[in-house]
């Protein structure tokens, strides 16, 4: 790297990228130039990651030139686009959690390995100098496991610093990050923009509108849009992003409301890393009605799905579904006593990709009468369900053999949610169910969700998306940090509103209903 | 199974073959054999006459029924390294159980030492699925391990306990049992010849394994538990109990292979009776797709290597274990195909390799379509 003088200027100009079948970067010209964060921003499957690919050289661009202060390059590996001073901070970071920051710089720093010895304090040093220039505080010695997932996001980027990059790529860096450590990094990006150049991916609008001086907008491959962030609203480019004009059904609120279906008492449960996740949570669930779960995702609703789906051990607490307790039942109970379920990652959790649609269609009722006789499947029922169903709820796919990985994410969505309707659930849970799926699954989606609700079902509706959940929702309840924070009916939320209670900070206009808050209730 | 996809395997099975010949092909240059006679030899060899047909058969049956019970398992998620010691242990019990029992008829006597065999496989199996399901522990690791155990405790026996007392008085000391009283032997099909009605077992075993898998609910959870843990978890179907489950079937099976070879070809217990069938078996299970119509031929054409590779050290003097350096070049091709397969980047890095070896007016034209 010391051949080169330092970036000044990345210029990508005609870009495209073909994949068998795909076209996925079309013709793509950025800028980015030295004091200055650029956000992308695009639905999954734009293109964004590809692009990103290319800049570091994992992908060779079929045709269209790179160029750094002016002079064209050519990338064959990520070291080469290090050596030029170009780094990316991946959004699952590249860490070894069993060793210490210093060992991890220390894997991808060439010179600290001599002769059979390897210079951990030069690479200690390394870091203490570039986290005092730049303000990211990190201790060299501290183990990756011991780190928050926030302390990690800073290693990353002190690590990318450290091996010579002057243009970072962040790759949605606040996706796992909690309120807090997003306003902090953001604040942090911002001091150290002046001195770097930033290509900043990110979906969540309201951050690119805070930290980036420009933005560009990805739609299927190709640049739609090039402006100045400061002339352009959010809504303004969720529109450019998606490319409708957005008209998603609304809840009417005709107010149908039934008894109580499930009630949720003192909930809590354990995270992956031993922490109390939910802490006392309280909800209360009706028929016929949904309810929106809104909050900034690592709040605990990954918890809570999965304990309600029997995934998950429960601490303490009671979950009680038409007056029966599901807490620390098995899925197959909590299946049998009629809820639904449409999880968080349709692709692993929501099917089994190498199976056909209409296996997976069955993946819940293999076992009734209706698919199976002597434990013999009934492969006539089984076909006539999916050929039903796939044009009920409009399927596009082939044939109903088709591996359903093979599906799109909005065609997979469609497969789980006839699965789970289908069933006739009393109450469903639905977590991220528009997660990064074209316009017009997610009208569908959300049609369906509604229809279900005039017939009665209650709905849980587990979304990031805060349009999506005020469009849907009856009452929203917003998690923060385990906790309903406050549960709102749908004419008191807006979207102000419930930033700010997503945010952790509690509404001034009435009195929080104070949710048990035991004391010693937070064990971390 | 949708043709497309019979289609791609079998492309993608054809290829392998070609480059595990062609790496192969090397190795015989490197001996100073010549590739083309020893091919020949190898795959026409054994085909020349009903004698070498049969035997192709006979060695085709045990890599059957193993290459069967480790497509249940793979196919559930579960690799079983262990077919080695599970035949052993299939071995042992049913020559137990057919010294043990001579009094009985032919009509119970062979069932029972068949079944002995499956069950004593279906346990050693079971073990490592097992440890699995309940501790987390790797089955490739432990089924490798139970290898070994099973191997030492078929020498102790076979030595020790169950050693021919023949062989004790007359003090020659080769290690086998006692010869399996005539009636539980296993009938021949074609007279004057080895091959025996453990071939119809087989095809029939076949035959309930393409039921059990895509006819059944229990094969239906067990795919779903192999090919997608975290969605059948979440369907409610109880993953870990179905690992157990495909251990126990494929433990079995290998057991029943050890049962058929020693009640239909070596009529005793004697030494290195597996003679790897547990490790061919795995290569036969996945050149067959993990599929039972396509196991089957996979078990002939590893038979007819087995054969061929002893004619080649007969008549060309390339030593038949070539043949273990075939299967292990033919593993690696398998599963780095897969793995090529699954990986967009190493596709592309390939593509481009092609792309380089074009002219330049060429590639232009292909970069532009």
């Amino acid at each position: 790297m010391a051949a080169h003088e330092p970036i000044s200027e990345l210029r990508l100009e005609g870009i495209t990228k073909r994949f068998p079948g795909v076209l996925a970067c079309d013709g793509i010209s950025l800028q980015v130039k030295r004091g200055e964060v650029l956000a992308l921003v695009g639905e999954n499957g734009a293109g964004k990651t590809t692009l990103m690919n290319i800049i570091m050289g994992l992908y060779r661009p079929d045709s269209g030139t790179i160029s750094v202060n002016g002079e064209p390059v050519h990338f064959k590996a990520p070291g080469d686009a290090y050596a030029r001073g170009i780094g990316m901070v991946h959004q699952h970071f590249m860490l070894v959690p069993n060793m210490t920051v210093a060992e991890n710089l220390a894997l991808g720093l060439k010179e600290l390995h001599r002769f059979l010895r390897l210079d951990i304090k030069g690479a200690a040093k390394r870091i203490r100098e570039i986290s005092e220039r730049y303000e990211l505080p990190v201790n060299p010695d501290a183990y990756i496991w011991q780190l928050s997932v926030g302390e990690q996001q800073r290693v990353e980027l002190v690590k990318t610093l450290c091996l010579g990059a002057r243009l970072l790529i962040l790759d949605e860096p606040t996706s796992a990050l909690t309120p807090q450590e997003t306003d902090d990094l953001i604040v942090r990006l911002q001091r150290m923009a002046s001195e770097l150049a930033i290509i900043f991916i990110s979906h969540k609008l309201n951050e690119v509108k805070t930290l980036s001086d420009r933005v560009s907008i990805l739609r299927h491959g190709a640049v739609v849009f090039n402006g100045h962030t400061v002339n352009h609203e959010p809504a303004e480019l969720a529109a450019l992003m998606t490319g409708h004009e957005v008209s998603l059904p609304h809840n009417e609120g005709s107010g149908l409301q039934g008894e109580t279906l499930l009630n949720i008492k003192d909930l809590c449960v354990r995270g992956d890393r031993g922490n109390l996740v939910l802490d006392h949570l309280n909800l209360e669930l009706r028929a016929g009605e949904i309810l929106g779960m809104a909050g900034v995702s690592g709040n605990g609703q990954r918890e809570f799905a999965d304990a309600l789906a029997g995934l998950r051990p429960v601490e303490s607490g009671q979950m009680l579904f038409q007056n029966r307790d599901l807490a620390n039942k098995t899925p197959r109970e909590i299946i049998e006593s009629g809820m639904g379920y449409v999880p968080e990652d349709r692709q692993t959790e929501g099917i089994v990709p190498s199976f056909s649609v209409k296996d997976n269609l069955i993946l819940k009722d293999f076992g009734t009468d209706q698919f199976s006789r002597m434990s013999f499947l009934r492969h006539k029922a089984i076909d006539a369900n999916a050929a039903e169903l796939k044009v009920q709820f409009d399927v596009r796919c082939p044939s109903t053999s088709t591996a359903t990985g093979s599906l799109s994410g909005g065609n997979i969505q469609k497969v789980i949610l006839a699965r789970e309707i289908s069933r006739s659930p009393k109450a469903l849970v639905a977590v991220y169910p528009t997660r990064g799926i074209d316009m017009g699954a997610q009208e569908f989606i959300h049609s369906q969700l509604l229809e279900r609700r005039r017939q009665g079902v209650g709905i849980i509706l587990i979304s990031e998306e805060l349009e999506e959940v005020m469009n849907l929702s009856d009452r929203i309840a917003v998690i923060y940090k385990g906790r309903i924070l406050k549960i709102l009916s749908a004419v008191e939320a807006t979207r102000e509103r419930l930033g700010i209670l997503m945010a952790g900070l509690e509404d001034s206009e009435q009195p929080p209903p104070s949710p048990a808050a035991a004391p010693g209730g937070t064990h971390e | 199974m949708n043709k497309q996809k019979v289609i791609y395997g079998t492309v993608v099975i054809l290829a392998v073959s070609l480059i595990a010949a062609l790496v192969v092909a090397l190795v015989l240059l490197s001996i100073g054999a010549s590739p083309l006679e020893t091919y020949k030899t190898i795959l026409l060899g054994p085909l020349s006459d009903l004698f070498g047909m049969t035997e192709v058969l006979v060695r085709a049956v045990p890599l059957l029924l193993v290459g069967l019970g480790i497509a249940i398992s793979f196919r559930s998620g579960i690799i079983n390294i262990g077919a080695e010691g599970q035949i052993q242990m299939g071995v042992l019990a049913s020559t137990a159980v057919a010294l043990a029992l001579p009094g009985l008829p032919k009509l119970y006597l062979l069932p029972m030492a068949l079944m002995a065999g499956a069950l004593a496989g279906a346990i050693w199996g079971g073990i490592a699925g097992w440890l699995r399901a309940r501790l987390q522990v790797n089955e490739i690791l432990s089924t490798v391990m139970l290898n070994y155990i099973a191997g030492q405790i078929y020498t102790f026996l076979l030595r020790g306990p169950m050693l021919d007392p023949a062989e004790r008085e007359m003090g020659s000391g080769t290690p086998q049992s006692m010869r399996l009283p005539d009636h539980v032997i296993l009938d021949y099909i074609v007279p004057g010849t080895r091959l025996h009605t453990g071939l119809i077992l087989a095809l029939v075993m076949a035959l309930l394994v393409w039921i059990l898998l895509w006819k059944t609910t229990l094969g239906y959870r067990m795919r779903a538990a192999g090919a997608g843990a975290k969605a059948a978890r979440y369907a409610g179907i109880p993953v870990e109990r179905y690992l157990i489950v495909a251990m126990l079937f494929a433990g079995g099976f290998a057991g029943l292979a050890g049962a058929v070879e020693v009640t239909g070809v070596h009529h005793r217990a004697i030494e290195g009776i597996s003679s790897g069938y547990g490790f061919a078996g795995i290569v036969v299970a996945l050149f067959g797709m993990l599929h039972p119509a396509g196991i089957i031929p996979s078990a002939a054409f590893f038979g007819v290597l087995l054969i061929g590779a002893d004619m080649t050290q007969r008549s060309a003097g390339v030593p038949a274990n070539m043949v273990l350096v075939l299967q292990g070049v033919i593993i690696l091709s398998i599963v780095s195909a897969q793995s090529f397969l699954r990986n967009p980047y190493a596709q592309e890095r390939l593509l481009r390799w092609f792309q380089n070896l074009l002219p330049t007016a060429l590639r232009t034209k292909k970069g532009g379509q």
